[in-house]
């Protein structure tokens, strides 16, 4: 039944795991003393390959693989190409910013990559034990990589920190999939779509929801879910950050995004207010406590929990609105995140000499580009027209508005403006005129060819999405098209006896 | 319509943002961002006077128009064109680039590149605003507005830059979320964004009025906030005292008097009639509260900061008298106000680029050491405080005349006293830095009179004040094909018996011929 071989199904996977067993082998084969540091520009050239591999499955038909596990759909090409595209950014980041003398670089690159194939999974798995594997091999690399630089205290910290309260969320999500399971007798989501409604336990789907979305919104780090951002952020290396705020949290809103419109589209009414209450907690207590923070990562850390609240508002919009908004949102929250995280990595500094906010006083005068770029993120950031913050939160609004929810759009809409005071304090510091006391220990702020390219395609990516947006909310809204609701005709067989019918 | 007619609108908004990138990029020495950016701005000026060249005032309506699709969803157009009402904003704005860039020549000697660039956006910012009909694209321009102000009033602010920056920046960026709220809500009822379509839906009612009201209310908010109205005016006086000479002089008024006009009660008639008495008594108080505090101030680019309070309120007051007249004096007003407030800004800048103080305290005797400059200073303070014969009696006599037999007598007589009052502290202002004996401060340093560079740009505008004085007709011509009030229902039938209704008091034109 199926035309298309399985293995073009997971294509992007396949690709970025070869790179990242190629990246060990190499590392492992050539001679200690060898730098390592080509072994990263493998890991691009493999994940910009693995992001040509997504772009080429538009041509494949619709439909899942591998006993109807695995799904390609425009939307979940929309969420490959886009967690490629991050982390290959964040790779190239990593090229320029790693100390040179650094003999884990193999490890490191082969454990983006290795993250980069549970994210990808995850946008694509329609089985949810599938989601459970995929959310493992993603939040593995990620607990490693944010203990990457072990020498400092903090480091390990932040790892400890995110694999204990990490693993405790993920275990939510499982046992959310069993009373899923153990209501409807599936895993796969479709017929979970079509089973949950006439569930003879209704109780036991409305609480493995529950779990399963507690499981989630850790994962994106919403409120009240969202205490173990700030400590990991601060503790991982800054290039780490910028992947760790983007990439996964992409993915688990992608699954977010399936679960609630296509899993249980039913229990709506359950959702809906519970998802309300956690974006206007997000936004809040992230704004807040942002206000007070000293630190850049820290500061950046609660604006993410924010930047979760604002996203999370695309979900009181209808189906099609609600997930064309969100999709297009956090394709907009990458671009300008990944952005500043690459500012704030060639500023403070790998080993973080200059982590606060008075540290970047001055950094205008010091170096007038990354002082520009640094104000050009903050403002995207801000949400001001012509930037792509301005139509992420356009988007997810006017989703909320449209869905009914005034009163949470004009709550968001206030957040963004208390979010305004502390980014600005970050730009209105880095335009001041710097002490001379601090000139001396800056780094070097030196901009290599790697660096130079994460940059622009930032930059590109952010002015892109602010000025023509069209093209890429249309990739979004095709995607919310083929998320919409239950396949047309029922399935009616056991589970992973014959494979389901291509949709 | 030709090709030029086309595209005129769409040219002045990119010229100085080509500007801008052209600064951005050139080297950082011998003046060269400066020669850009004056070359950009004359460019921008000639370029928007060809709008009142080739303006059909008989047609009346929106010209120059172009409405493009932008975004397909939601349904975004690039819809620009200029009527009566913002035509001669946009000739405004574009005079005051390159006087912008010249007061700053001397005045900005530290990364002039950075400044002239974002100088120019900001530029075409103020540009987008007058001229979008789509409300999206004009809530684009309105914020993008803010941004590079902000930036230029911490980088190249007085003292402290920095915290004017962020008070101005939150004070308006604040109340533009609830009137993005607004728009959106709009949008979701009427599904475009477009001006004119939407305001036939409000005007057919086919949007339900009780949430209507909250929405007239935000869009109020977010520009009483931008004017400034009374009790929302927290911002005005620091960044008055902070801003570089050439933004202090965009930013206040315009763009929020302009928006009321338009945005506000062009979209929402009732609710506008409705909120008229409130409004109106704040505009009456912020006259005499800011003509108050002005007579108190120690700092003079404070007392400006309180005098523009007064003047604008009085420019609040007649487009809520919702009066023909009172609309066609708000305009022309708003116009004359901002040459003559460009005048004075000149003038205090160079007083204080030769004397490094604002204190009015410290001046005294300046007429004997700085001839000429005394001269204009005097000239544009006749000005501001409307004698007639020069630009601000036009648009003062005008407001107060229809709040007189249009509003209130009563509102129109405590309106008249602020005018008093203005008088006071602005005569006693030229009295206390030009005349008297000589002050330590004045004959410490050396008397350099205005130069010849300031005296080109200066004579112009002092030229202009003048002509807008005796001429009023030839502005107000264009004007009135925009100014149309919503009228209460039984003025209407009124309205409507006489085919072409003469909208300039008749008073006026003798007056300036006299």
């Amino acid at each position: 039944m199926n035309s298309v071989p399985d293995i073009f199904r997971i294509l992007p996977e396949v690709i970025l795991t070869l790179t990242g067993v190629a990246v060990m082998l190499i590392d492992a084969t050539i001679p200690p003393a060898w730098p390592r540091r080509s072994l990263g520009w493998v890991a691009a050239f493999g994940t910009l390959f693995a992001l040509w591999g997504s772009i080429w499955q538009l041509s494949l038909p619709e439909g899942t693989g591998f006993f109807s596990t695995v799904e390609t759909s425009t939307f979940t090409v929309f969420f490959h190409v886009l967690i490629c595209g991050i982390v290959l950014v964040a790779i190239l980041l990593s090229l320029d910013t790693l100390p040179a003398d650094s003999h884990h670089q193999g490890e490191y690159y082969a454990l983006v990559v290795f993250g980069a194939v549970g994210m990808c999974l995850l946008t694509g798995a329609v089985e949810l034990l599938v989601v459970f594997i995929a959310l493992e091999i993603s939040s593995i690399s990620t607990y490693v990589l944010a203990g990457y630089r072990k020498q400092t205290g903090r480091g390990p910290e932040s790892a400890i920190k995110y694999f204990l309260l990490g693993s405790f969320a993920t275990a939510f999500l499982l046992y959310g999939i069993a009373l899923i399971f153990g209501a409807t007798g599936t895993t796969q989501i479709y017929e979970v779509a079509h089973l949950a409604p006439s569930a003879e336990n209704h109780a036991l789907v409305v609480g493995g929801l529950a779990l399963i979305l507690v499981g989630i919104l850790f994962k994106v780090s919403a409120a009240p879910f969202h205490v173990w951002t700030p400590d990991v952020y601060e503790g991982a290396p800054a290039p780490v950050v910028a992947l760790l705020s983007t990439a996964p949290k992409a993915a688990a809103f992608a699954l977010l995004l399936r679960v609630v419109y296509e899993m249980l589209p039913s229990l709506h009414a359950f959702w809906s207010p519970l998802l309300w209450v956690v974006a206007v907690l997000s936004m809040t207590v992230g704004n807040l406590a942002a206000l007070r923070q000293q630190n850049v990562k820290r500061m950046l850390a609660y604006s993410s929990i924010a930047h979760a609240g604002y996203l999370l508002a695309a979900f009181a919009g209808s189906q099609a609105i609600g997930i064309a908004a969100a999709s297009f949102y956090t394709a907009a929250y990458a671009a300008m995140n990944v952005g500043i995280f690459a500012v704030v990595t060639l500023v403070s500094g790998y080993d973080e000499k200059l982590p606060l906010i008075e540290d970047y006083r001055g950094l205008i005068y010091r170096t007038p580009l990354l002082g520009g770029l640094l104000i050009f993120f903050l403002i995207s950031l801000i949400g001001i027209p012509f930037t792509g913050g301005f139509f992420g939160k356009f988007y997810s609004f006017s989703a909320a508005v449209d869905g009914g929810a005034v009163a949470l759009a004009i709550i968001g809409l206030l957040n963004s403006g208390l979010a305004a005071a502390y980014y600005l304090r970050l730009a209105v510091v880095s335009a001041q005129r710097p002490l001379d006391s601090r000139k001396q220990n800056a780094p070097s702020e030196q901009i290599g060819i790697a660096v130079g390219a994460a940059l622009l395609l930032s930059v590109a990516a952010t002015l892109v999405l602010g000025i023509v947006p069209g093209t890429v909310l249309h990739a979004a809204q095709s995607g919310a098209l083929t998320l919409q609701g239950p396949s047309p005709e029922p399935a009616v067989r056991v589970l992973g006896v014959e494979p389901a019918p291509n949709r | 319509m030709n090709a030029i007619d086309q595209s005129i609108l769409t040219l002045i908004l990119l010229v100085p943002l080509a500007g801008a990138i052209l600064v951005a990029l050139a080297p950082d020495r011998s003046r060269l961002p400066n020669w850009i950016a004056l070359l950009t701005t004359l460019v921008t000026f000639l370029l928007t006077l060809h709008l009142p060249a080739h303006f059909a005032a008989a047609q009346g309506g929106y010209q120059f128009q172009i409405n493009r699709l932008w975004i397909e969803d939601p349904a975004i157009y690039y819809h620009v064109g200029v009527d009566g009402l913002s035509m001669w904003l946009v000739v405004l704005a574009g005079l005051m680039a390159p006087v912008g860039v010249l007061a700053s020549w001397n005045a900005i000697k530290e990364r002039p590149r950075i400044f002239y660039s974002l100088f120019l956006v900001q530029q075409t910012a103020m540009f987008g605003v007058f001229v979008s009909l789509d409300l999206m694209l004009y809530y684009g321009f309105w914020e993008l507005s803010l941004v590079p102000m902000a930036i230029l009033i911490a980088m190249y602010g007085r003292k402290n830059g920095p915290r004017a920056a962020l008070k101005f920046f939150l004070y308006t960026f604040i109340p533009s979320a609830p009137l993005l709220v607004a728009i959106l809500w709009l949008y979701s009822r009427a599904h475009s964004f477009d001006f004119s379509y939407l305001q036939m839906a409000v005007a057919s009612g086919a949007i339900p009025a009780g949430p209507l009201w909250w929405v007239a209310l935000a869009f109020l908010f977010a520009f009483a906030v931008k004017v400034p109205v009374f009790p929302l005016h927290g911002w005005i006086a620091d960044t008055y005292s902070e801003a570089p000479v050439a933004l202090a002089m965009v930013v206040a008024g315009k763009l929020g008097l302009y928006s009321m006009l338009r945005f506000h009660v062009g979209l929402f008639p009732a609710q506008a009639r409705a909120m008229a008495p409130l409004l109106i008594a704040l505009a009456v108080i912020g006259i005499l509260y800011g003509a108050c505090l002005a007579l108190v101030q120690l700092d003079f680019w404070k007392l400006m900061a309180f005098a523009a309070v007064s003047h604008l309120s009085l420019i609040v007051l007649a487009i809520y008298g919702l009066t023909v007249t009172g609309w066609n004096g708000a305009v022309y007003q708003i116009l004359s106000h901002g040459v003559v407030d460009s005048v004075l800004f000149l003038l205090l800048g160079a007083i204080e680029v030769r004397y490094a103080s604002t204190l009015i305290g410290a001046y005294g005797g300046l007429a004997a050491r700085l001839p000429r400059t005394a001269t204009y200073f005097v000239v544009a303070t006749l000005t501001m405080i409307g004698l007639p014969l020069l630009g601000g009696f036009v648009g003062e006599f005008i407001i107060l005349s229809s709040t007189f037999t249009g509003v209130s007598r009563a509102w129109a007589v405590v309106a008249a006293l602020g005018i008093i009052l203005g008088a006071a502290y602005m005569l006693w202002l030229v009295q206390r830095l030009f005349y008297g004996p000589e002050s330590t401060l004045a004959s410490s340093s050396p008397a350099v009179d205005l130069h010849l560079p300031e005296l080109a740009v200066l004579t112009p505008l002092l030229v202009l004040m003048l002509v807008m004085g005796v001429a009023p007709a030839y502005w107000l011509k264009a004007i009135q094909t925009g100014a149309h009030p919503p009228q209460p229902p039984h003025a209407v039938e009124h309205i409507s018996r006489s085919p072409r209704p003469n909208l300039i008091p008749s008073a006026i034109v003798p007056e300036g011929q006299r």
